[in-house]
C-alpha cells in the first residue's frame, strides 16, 4: 500500500519542520504574555514583532501595517465590515465578486441587511471579473471594492493591479482577500495599489488560526473584536505568540522559495491537466490556463458527481476535493462553478486537485491512472452517460 | 461520516446497469440537485424477477440504489410497493440526515417503474395512484 496523496492544499497545508521547530519553545518554556513588561513577556514581545516584520516584509508592506488575527475568516470580515462601518456617513455601497470566498460573500449579505448596498460583479468563463463593469458599477456612495486576489476553487488570478489602479483613481479603498494568493504570487501592496490584504498561515504551510490583516498606514477601521489594548489597540486577545511565530516563518519560507515552488508546481500542474486531458474525454478544465494558481487543477468530468468521485478517490488513497452540492451540504453546486458560467450537471462533477510542495510527478501518474479508472466507473453507472456509450 | 455498509454498497454496488425489455423503468431526481435515478424491472407473475439501476449522484446516492434493489430482489409488487426510504437507510446502517434524501429517491425510483409498469400493462396497483413525483419531494433536508 503506498502513502496517502495529498492533494488538497488549497484547502490546508501541513506544517513544515522548519515551522513547527520555531513555533516549539513558545509553548513552554517561552510562554510569557508579550503585554507583560518581565523579560518573559518581552521575549514573547520580541518574536511577534519579528513575525510582523517577516510578514510585513512578504508584500513590501511596513510593519507597523499589519495585525494579526484569527486566520483569513476573520481578517475578510474586519476588512469589510471596518471598513463599512467607519465609512457609512460617507456611503453605503460595496463592490465585490460573485466568486469570492464565503468569507467575504456571506460579510457582504450580513451587511446588506443592515443598510449596505452591495455590486456583485459578474466573472467570465475563466473567472476573471470584468474591469469594464467594475468601472461602471462605481458609485459616489462606494466605500469599498473588496476582488480577491486568486480564487480558492478554480485558482484563476484576477488583474489585481488594475483593479487597484482604478480604485485609487476614484479614491475608494480597495481590500483583497489573498488568503490563496499568499505564498504562490509576488505581491506588492504599494505597486499594486492594495488599501487592506487578507492572509491566513495555513495555507502556506503555517498552522491553522492564525493569520493576518495589512491596513494601509492613514486607512481607518473600525475594530471587530473589541478589549485589551493587544495589536495596537485594533484587535484584542491575547497573542497567540507560537502561532504568529509560525506564521512569520512560513511566510519567509514561502517568499524566499517562490520562485523554485512556482516552477516546480506549474510544471507539476501542467502535467496534471495534460495528462487528464489525454486520457479522459468529456471534461472541462475550469478557471483560466495560464492565470492560475501555480498548484490548482480543476475540472468537471461530465455525466458523473463529484461527491461519488471523492469517495472513490479516497479508497485508493488520494484526497481532493469538489465543488458539487453533496460535498458542500446545500442543494446547489459551487457558486463559483455556477459563476463561470457552468450548468447544474457539470458543476455537480468538479474535482479539485491542488498540488504543495510536497507532491511529485510519480503522484501525478498514479492520480490520472487511478482516476481514469474511477471515471469509467462511475460513468457506466450514470444514466447521463446512456447516449454516449451508445454511440460506442 | 457515512456507514461501513454505505461504503461497501457504494464500493460494490449491486444490480447495477440495464434490463433490455424491462417489464417497468422508472427515473426520478434532476440533474439540478445532483441526483438522478433510473430503475429497471423485470416482473412475472406478480413478483420482481430481476432489477437494474442506473444513478448519477452522490456516494449515498449510489449505495441507497444499491440496497434498494437488493431489498426488492425476489419480492412481490406488494412487498416493494410497502418498502420506505426507512427500511433502504436501515439497511445501510443509517445515513447522515442531509442524505437521507438520497433514500427517499430510492424509494420513489421504485414506484416510479411500478407505475410504469402498471400503465404498460393497464393494471392497478394500490398505494401509486397518490404519489408525487415532484422535484419538491426529494428534497436535501427530509430527515428520518
Ligand atoms: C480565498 C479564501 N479566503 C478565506 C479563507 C478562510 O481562511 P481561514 O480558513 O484561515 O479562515 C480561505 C480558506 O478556506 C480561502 O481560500
Ligand atoms: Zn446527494
Amino acid at each position: 500500500m503506498r502513502e496517502y496523496i495529498y492533494m488538497d492544499n488549497a484547502a490546508t497545508t501541513p506544517v513544515k519542520d522548519e515551522v513547527l521547530e520555531e513555533m516549539m519553545p513558545f509553548f513552554k518554556e517561552k510562554y510569557g504574555n508579550p503585554s507583560s513588561i518581565y523579560s518573559l513577556g518581552q521575549t514573547s514581545k520580541v518574536a511577534v514583532e519579528k513575525a510582523r516584520e517577516q510578514v510585513a516584509k512578504s508584500i513590501a508592506a511596513k510593519k507597523e501595517e499589519i495585525y494579526f488575527t484569527a486566520g483569513g475568516s476573520e481578517s475578510d470580515n474586519w476588512a469589510i465590515k471596518g471598513i463599512a462601518y467607519k465609512n457609512k456617513k460617507k456611503g453605503n455601497h460595496i463592490i465585490t465578486s460573485k466568486i469570492e470566498h464565503h468569507a467575504v460573500l456571506h460579510t457582504c449579505e450580513y451587511l446588506e441587511k443592515d443598510g449596505f448596498e452591495v455590486t456583485y460583479l459578474n466573472v467570465d468563463k475563466d473567472g476573471i471579473v470584468d474591469l469594464e463593469e467594475l468601472k461602471n458599477s462605481i458609485k459616489d456612495t462606494t466605500i469599498l471594492i473588496t476582488i480577491m486576489t486568486a480564487n480558492n476553487e478554480i485558482g484563476t488570478i484576477e488583474p489585481i493591479k488594475e483593479i487597484g489602479e482604478i480604485a485609487k483613481s476614484k479614491g475608494i479603498i480597495f481590500h483583497t482577500d489573498a488568503v490563496q494568493a499568499m505564498g504562490n504570487i509576488k505581491i506588492d501592496v504599494n505597486d499594486m495599489n492594495i488599501d487592506l490584504l487578507s492572509m491566513s498561515a495555513h495555507k502556506v504551510y503555517g498552522p491553522k488560526g492564525i493569520g493576518a490583516l495589512y491596513v494601509r498606514k492613514g486607512i481607518k477601521l473600525d475594530s471587530l473584536i473589541t478589549g485589551g489594548g493587544q495589536e495596537r489597540n485594533k484587535r484584542a486577545g491575547t497573542e497567540n505568540v507560537p502561532a504568529i511565530v509560525g506564521m512569520g516563518k512560513a511566510i519567509e519560507l514561502a517568499y524566499e522559495n517562490l520562485e523554485e515552488h512556482n516552477n516546480k508546481l506549474i510544471s507539476l500542474r501542467d502535467n496534471l491537466i495534460k495528462k487528464i486531458e489525454d486520457s479522459i474525454d468529456e471534461i472541462k478544465l475550469n478557471g483560466h490556463r495560464t492565470k492560475r494558481l501555480p498548484g490548482n487543477v480543476n475540472f468537471s468530468f461530465k455525466y458523473i458527481e463529484g461527491e461519488s468521485l471523492l469517495l472513490s478517490l479516497d479508497m485508493v488513497g488520494i484526497a481532493g476535493s469538489s465543488g458539487s452540492a453533496c460535498t458542500s451540504g446545500s442543494l446547489d453546486p459551487s457558486h463559483v462553478l455556477l459563476g463561470i458560467g457552468l450548468d447544474h450537471e457539470i458543476a455537480h462533477g468538479s474535482l479539485r486537485l491542488s498540488l504543495g510542495d510536497f507532491n511529485n510527478e510519480e503522484e501525478i501518474n498514479y492520480v490520472v491512472e487511478e482516476l481514469k479508472k474511477i471515471v469509467q466507473k462511475l460513468r457506466m453507472m450514470s444514466p447521463l452517460y446512456d447516449k454516449l456509450e451508445g454511440e460506442k | 461520516m457515512y456507514s461501513k455498509t454505505v461504503m461497501e454498497h457504494f464500493t460494490n454496488p449491486r444490480n447495477v446497469g440495464e434490463i433490455e425489455n424491462a417489464d417497468g423503468i422508472g427515473e426520478v431526481g434532476n440533474v439540478k440537485c445532483g441526483d438522478i435515478m433510473r430503475m429497471y424491472l423485470k416482473i412475472e407473475d406478480n413478483t420482481i424477477k430481476d432489477v437494474k439501476f442506473k444513478t448519477f449522484g452522490c456516494g449515498s446516492a449510489i449505495a441507497s440504489s444499491s440496497m434498494a434493489t437488493e431489498l426488492i430482489k425476489g419480492k412481490t409488487i406488494d412487498e416493494a410497493m410497502n418498502l420506505t426510504n426507512k427500511a433502504v437507510a436501515d439497511a445501510l446502517d443509517g445515513l447522515p440526515p442531509i442524505k437521507m434524501h438520497c433514500s427517499v429517491l430510492a424509494e420513489q425510483a421504485i414506484k416510479a417503474a411500478l407505475l410504469d409498469y402498471s400503465k404498460k400493462n393497464n393494471i392497478h396497483i394500490e398505494g401509486l395512484e397518490d404519489i408525487n413525483f415532484d422535484d419538491d419531494l426529494h428534497d436535501h433536508d427530509i430527515e428520518e
